[in-house]
């Protein structure tokens, strides 16, 4: 093929060659390096927190006035609530898995070994939690309402047992989930729990959490003034009884007030909204600039043809076909485009290189490169095809005019 | 003779009305991106409070538990602390702060009772972060030594209870108290809200302020983070006062150097203190952060506008480049007619002022361009993020407006420096030949 005219040809534009392959270069960086980021947030989002969220809501009950009775007005909201037709079950619980907020502590295999001691998100419920969260128990046994205990926020004095997420079990007993049941670990003010049952999955409440495998479920009502209700319903039934449900307990004691009547659904995406937001802005750019690196293609081909339709209608005239014009012009495209790819496959990976160092992010897989550089060779020729069908169809007769 | 190139880039632009449009296209696109961005890291990234920014100081102290392995200080201070450091620390404006929710319970019986987001704060917070007030005013020190019933209303939650109107010396009940009303505040959106960073850096302000000694003596349900590093000696509200739990956020305004060597050997020495009776067993490197620098440590700037930023000036990087390379095309393109007007006399200075020039006038239209782009791109951004922090904030100022036609000015002749030295250098001859 006539690769050596082409070069020679090219190099004689020097600056037009480094301009488009500097363009590619960085066009491949940044779409290659927001796909990498679009792909990690996706995998991010798409983590299952380990229960029934598209059938679960919560309701926050808080108490005013002299005669409230926290005490009383959970037995009697729970009683109500697990009652309802449509209503799988309910449970009272300190925060919301994937909600943002909770608490956390740590667990250690003898009192008073904080070197060891493994990090934990606490949720405090009562003894229906695992049956309303959609929990799988994979070894040990459920709460039952012997377990519950019932403490002021102040106390610090925790229930007895505990069941823990297989990740935890495993994290503290090597040997798995079975060989964790009936073990007793230490709070860090040195308190003894006994582990009674370990669940497949509950995730705890930050999704940005290192540990985010990590939960244990506490057999406690904590009195603070404020109760959430978590309720599970049957599949399709949410958006009956949630404006029911308000009305019902709303109805049933005027000393409170009840806020935050909100999906599981709904929290999960306010928590990882940062994340969709990114992942949208990402995919704007990306469109973006393959259209500006696109069209800036377009208009210098189109421009360096028509500064050359004198030698193009020579050429013609000594007998080129149409083909080898148009090849000549997609042919030039690939070289100043390789060149680009090359150029851009460094940069990727050296601004990959500076994500992972400044933000923590994992490496960008090896994969990601070789893809990016196709595609943006492709988008290269299909960018220069037009020009260059239409440099092919200038007649051989423009090679004796003058202008 | 300005107005005459003008003309010429005008004329130039209507020859290759596609090409120059692309160009436009591209600044536009280049610039608005960069400035959304810009404008984000201006308003979220930037210095709440540049007059006293540096008068403002936060203190951290050497909290951890060497057993505990990766254990950052909790960017906050515990009640024993806090106490100590507010007896000692008279002779500076001070506050300790920290955050609450109680039910308000209206007067007006149509109206449901509701919960509030509050924070407990000293008189001095109102003057050292300068917050403006709309009627009243903050309340005075010696309310806060006698835990008075006092209360300051965000103009929202006065707007809810009274309707707007002066409240001062009105009654509010809140958590089963009578509170009276000295203040209501004005409009006042800090973005970072920078004087609690580590309970959301970009949530609205609280909607009523209360002597902050009150939320332990009437027992206020605490807000906010909580950070303990050692088990509580024995139960009840007493034993968590008493525990090395951090929920409590303390600033100090030091006005001058001296006063900030004072302050430093002050709560150095108290920490030396402190260390020989058992406690604050892990040293940190810095007692005193000024608001940038406590902005800076606690990485108020999300990490999202930060790749955003890097990916930003790449995208205006790639539509420069364009730029340049179609500018190239395009001046070299014009070699009759610069070969003409050579040949008629012009001199390569002139020639190059009216190359400046048509380069500045596509950066100008792609400037103007670019402004309409990041007015979009800040709307999109409102839209996506929704309610998740306050976007008031979220807009053009004057300073974007004025660097984005700047920059895209600038950066566009700057991008057409070469093609215009090439075009300016174009051998006349050659051209006049053709003709």
């Amino acid at each position: 093929m006539e690769f050596g005219p082409i070069l020679r040809a090219l190099l004689r534009n020097k600056l037009g060659i480094i301009l488009i392959a500097v363009q590619i270069a960085f066009t491949m960086t940044v779409i290659v390096n927001a796909i990498y980021i679009i792909n990690q947030r996706g995998e991010l989002m798409s983590r299952p927190s380990g229960t029934d969220e598209n059938n679960l809501f919560y309701i926050r009950s808080i108490g005013f006035g002299q005669n409230f009775n926290e005490e009383t007005t959970v037995a009697d909201d729970l009683a109500r609530l697990r009652q309802t037709p449509g209503i799988v079950d309910a449970t009272v619980i300190n925060t919301v898995p994937v909600s943002n907020s909770g608490s956390s502590s740590a667990f250690l295999l003898e009192p008073g070994e904080l070197a060891s001691s493994v990090p934990s998100a606490i949720y405090y419920a009562d003894h229906r939690s695992l049956n309303t969260m959609g929990l799988e128990l994979v070894a040990g046994v459920d709460f039952t309402e012997a377990d519950v205990l019932i403490r002021e926020s102040s106390s610090n004095a925790n229930a007895d047992t505990v069941i823990i997420t297989q990740a935890l079990a495993e994290q503290l007993f090597p040997e798995g989930a079975q060989a964790a049941i009936g073990q007793v670990v230490y709070t860090p003010s040195d308190q003894a729990v006994r582990i009674i049952g370990v669940v497949r999955q509950l995730q705890a409440p930050w999704p940005l959490w290192e540990d985010i495998e990590n939960s244990a479920i506490f057999p406690e009502i904590v009195i603070d003034g404020a109760s959430l209700y978590l309720i599970r319903t049957e599949p399709g039934e949410q958006d009956r009884l949630m404006p029911m449900v308000e009305e019902m307990l709303g109805a049933s004691n005027e000393q409170r007030i009840l806020r935050q009547l909100r999906t599981m659904a709904d929290t999960r995406e306010e928590s990882y909204r940062i994340d969709s937001v990114m992942t949208r802005i990402l995919s704007i750019v990306i469109a973006t600039l393959i259209f500006i690196t696109a069209m800036g293609i377009v208009g210098l081909a189109v421009f360096s043809i028509n500064r050359r339709r004198k030698q193009i209608g020579t050429r013609r005239a000594l007998g080129a076909t149409q083909g080898s014009i148009l090849r000549h012009f997609l042919v030039e495209n690939a070289i100043i485009s390789g060149f680009g790819v090359l150029g851009g496959a460094v940069l990727t990976i050296a601004f990959n290189m500076f994500l992972v160092q400044t933000f923590n992010m994992p490496r960008i897989d090896w994969y990601y490169i070789p893809a990016g550089m196709l595609a943006l060779l492709l988008v290269g020729q299909l960018a220069v095809v037009g020009p260059s069908r239409a440099a092919s169809r200038i007649t051989p007769a423009l090679a004796t005019r003058s202008v | 003779m300005f107005i005459y190139y003008v003309r010429l880039a005008l004329l130039s632009y209507r020859r290759n009305p596609i090409l120059s449009s692309l160009m436009v296209l591209a600044v536009a696109i280049g610039i608005g991106a960069y400035m959304v961005i810009f404008t984000l890291n201006y308003f979220m990234g930037g210095d709440p409070i540049p007059h006293k920014s540096s008068q403002l100081y936060h203190i951290q102290l050497d909290y951890g538990n060497p057993a505990f392995p990766d254990f950052d200080p909790p960017p906050q201070l515990t009640y024993i602390d806090t106490m100590a450091l507010l007896d000692l620390t008279t002779d500076y404006p001070r506050t300790a702060t920290s955050k609450f929710v109680g039910v308000v319970e209206p007067e007006n019986q149509e109206i449901r009772p509701f919960s509030v987001s509050g924070r407990g704060n000293f008189s001095d917070f109102f003057t050292m972060f300068d917050i403006p007030f709309q009627y009243g005013s903050g309340w005075d020190r010696s309310a806060d030594e006698g835990r008075q019933q006092v209360i300051v209303l965000s103009q929202e939650l006065n707007e809810q209870l009274f309707g707007g109107a002066d409240s001062v010396g009105e009654t509010v009940h809140l958590h089963g108290y009578n509170f009276t009303v000295v203040g209501v505040l004005d409009n006042w959106t800090p973005v970072p809200k920078f004087y609690d960073v580590n309970n959301g850096p970009f949530d609205p302000i609280e909607e009523a302020y209360i002597p902050w000694h009150l939320i332990v003596s009437l027992r206020l349900d605490r807000a906010g983070n909580t950070n303990c590093w050692q088990a509580p000696e024995g139960d009840g509200f007493q034993a968590f006062l008493n525990a090395e739990c951090a929920w409590i956020q303390f600033w100090v305004e030091l006005q001058d150097r001296n006063a900030y060597e004072d302050y430093l050997n002050f709560i150095n020495s108290y920490a030396a203190e402190q260390k020989s009776f058992g406690r604050l067993q892990q040293p940190v490197d810095k007692r005193l952060f000024d608001v940038n620098e406590w902005m800076i440590e606690q990485e108020v700037l999300p990490d999202e506008t930060r790749i955003l930023s890097a990916l930003a000036a790449m995208l205006l990087a790639v539509c420069l480049l364009n730029t340049v390379g179609l500018l190239l095309s395009k001046f070299l393109g014009k070699a009759p007619e610069i070969g003409v007007r050579q040949a008629l006399g012009a001199h390569k200075g002139s020639l190059f002022i009216q190359h400046v020039i048509e380069a500045g006038f596509i950066g100008a239209l792609g400037g103007v361009l670019g402004l309409g782009v990041a007015a979009l791109g800040l709307e999109g951004i409102k839209i996506l993020m929704g309610d998740m922090i306050v976007s008031d904030w979220m807009h053009l100022n004057l300073t974007v407006v004025l660097v984005t036609i700047a920059l895209a000015i600038v950066s566009t002749v700057i991008a057409g420096l070469y093609p215009i030295w090439r075009a300016c250098n174009i051998n006349p001859a050659i051209h006049l030949k053709l003709q």
